[in-house]
């Protein structure tokens, strides 16, 4: 296969980038949830926005 | 009154996850290596490009979502102005991260590519490139204004103009390039022209609707963050005047009521 | 909306900038600074800087310009200026457009000595005097009025400094397009058709005028 170290480098940053950030939204949100009162959360208690 | 935190459950690390996120995770759990498989194994090389043609499967989709990701902060902020409601907020918001993300993705893997296919990292006379550069900094100036800590209220509605800005900018700025060097490297949308094989184009489709849920996946996560987040500081505000008032033995109502209206909505 | 009162605002600004001689003391130095270093940066090779003089001259004025928005916007802070502003009854539409011909007129003071001193030690010839002036009007408009309004936006913030730059420098990327050509035209270094240039900077200025006269309302009320 031609352009090997291209096309990993090319899809490493296409899955590693957002799937970084998806973690670090992740994170986020689970520290968020903790400090913020259940019922304010209102997407968790109804399922759905 | 003290505001009581609920104790959250030992190792709950998708707090912002529901039924639908999960089933969009699922998705995308079978879909990227599916993908991959696809982009990789099965679909042919390309006769002029060979095998750089197997990062086009995620450089295109990942530039539509960039800019599908940008218009909806764009619809976002002018509902925002319109019906001042912190859920189009929000959802601008989240979507300009993501757009942000993605166009930076678009750079990165559109440069890796250029360099086996044109020979260069970077064109300047290109107009998308240039375009795509551009909007990213625009929007990532939007990011910068966002943090700022300033009334909620006002600054989502500075955010909402700049959101809008942003967006009516970007086709001046793509006329501007256009004309500037008049020259492009990008192929004209070659699936258009119908020479593609079957398993090409379903490559191409499988990557766009991968990219498609990995988008709404996102946004979804990333909504009830900056809802949590608001909400958050909301508290904090809230917070804040029953300690002053506590402080100087006030016990009024306010401070209650003020927290329930969450000092934004 | 009335222009004369427009021009009530446009006249106080200056006025205020007039007495206060920063514009005359700091920033027409610095701008013959950035020419000097420009000398210096490209090897004081007198082609390269009559083939790079278009693009360099639009740069210094967008370096210019965010200091003359910074100004704007901070004699409104001072003193709570923008809040008596506020309780006259002047419509904002006129507020913005007193406050954009106030940064015009400084901007183009400070573009026609640069101009000149570029001429002069730039070695640079003008084959075409009109187009020179008309784009450089309809440029500074452009710049003028989305400063005007990416300054509001700012106002009132406590990053305002860095956070203006990274606003406003990529908005303002087709009128460094488009001026840098229009001028490289008028140079007679490019071969570019100059007033297909001339529209897209009137496009330009004309949006960000009425897309300013309408946010600014809204935004100056709470910055």
């Amino acid at each position: 296969m031609s352009h090997l170290g291209y096309l990993i480098a090319g899809w490493a940053f296409g899955i590693g980038v957002p799937g970084i950030y998806a973690i670090f939204v992740l994170r986020r949100g689970r520290k968020l949830s903790a400090e913020v009162p259940v019922e304010r959360q209102r997407w968790i208690s109804s399922g759905e926005e | 009154m003290k505001i009581k935190f609920k104790e959250v459950k030992e190792g709950r690390f998708n707090a912002t996850s529901s039924r639908s996120t999960r089933f969009l995770g699922f998705c995308l759990a079978l879909g990227i290596p599916t993908l991959i498989l696809f982009a990789f194994v099965f679909s042919p090389k390309d006769d002029t490009m060979e095998d750089a043609v197997r990062l086009l499967y995620i450089h295109v989709p990942v530039a539509i979502f960039s800019y599908v990701a940008f218009g909806i902060t764009a619809i976002g902020s002018i509902c925002y102005l319109w019906k001042q409601s912190r859920w189009w907020d929000t959802t601008a918001h989240a979507s300009a991260e993501i757009g942000v993300i993605f166009s930076a993705l678009t750079l990165i893997t559109g440069s890796i590519w250029g360099r086996p296919t044109w020979n260069t990292w970077w064109e300047w006379g290109d107009v998308r490139l240039v375009t795509t550069l551009v909007m990213f900094l625009m929007f990532v100036g939007y990011l910068a204004l966002r943090q700022v800590p300033a009334q909620p209220q006002i600054r989502a509605k500075r955010a909402a103009i700049v959101g809008i800005i942003g967006t009516i900018n970007i086709p001046i700025v793509n006329r501007s390039v256009e004309w500037w060097e008049n020259s492009t490297l990008h192929q004209q949308s070659s699936l258009t022209d119908g020479n593609l094989e079957d398993l090409t184009l379903f490559t191409w489709f499988l990557g766009t609707l991968i990219l498609g849920i990995a988008y709404l996946w996102l946004m979804i996560h990333r909504f009830r963050v900056g809802w949590l987040a608001s909400e958050h500081e909301a508290l904090g505000y809230g917070a804040a005047i029953e300690e002053r008032q506590a402080e100087a033995g006030i016990q009024t109502a306010i401070a209650s009521e003020y927290r329930e209206e969450g000092e934004i909505e | 909306m009335e222009l004369r009162d427009a021009w009530s605002i446009a006249r106080k600004d200056l006025r205020i900038e007039f007495r206060s001689r920063i514009l005359t003391n700091q920033i027409a130095p610095y701008t013959l600074l950035i020419v000097v270093l420009f000398g210096f940066a490209l090897d004081a090779d007198t082609q390269t800087l009559r083939d790079t003089g278009p693009g360099l001259f639009w740069v210094a004025v967008l370096l210019i310009a965010l200091l003359a928005v910074q100004r704007a916007v901070k004699i409104e802070d001072d003193d709570a200026a923008k809040e008596r502003m506020l309780l006259t009854p002047v419509h904002p539409s006129s507020v913005f457009l007193g406050k954009a011909i106030a940064l015009f007129v400084q901007l183009f003071a400070l573009e026609t000595l640069l101009f000149f001193v570029m001429l002069a030690l730039f070695d640079l010839s003008v084959e075409d005097p009109l187009l020179i002036c008309f784009s450089a009007v309809l440029a500074t408009i452009g710049i003028a009025s989305s400063g005007t309004l990416y300054g509001v936006i700012t106002a009132g913030v406590g990053v305002r400094e860095t956070l203006l730059p990274i606003l406003l420098l990529p908005v303002l990327a087709p009128i460094a397009i488009g001026a840098t050509r229009t001028f490289g035209d008028a140079f007679g270094r490019v071969d570019a058709d100059g007033w297909a240039w001339f529209g897209l900077l009137s496009v330009f200025a004309v949006i960000y005028t009425v897309l300013g006269m309408f946010a600014y309302g809204q935004l100056v009320e709470d910055a």
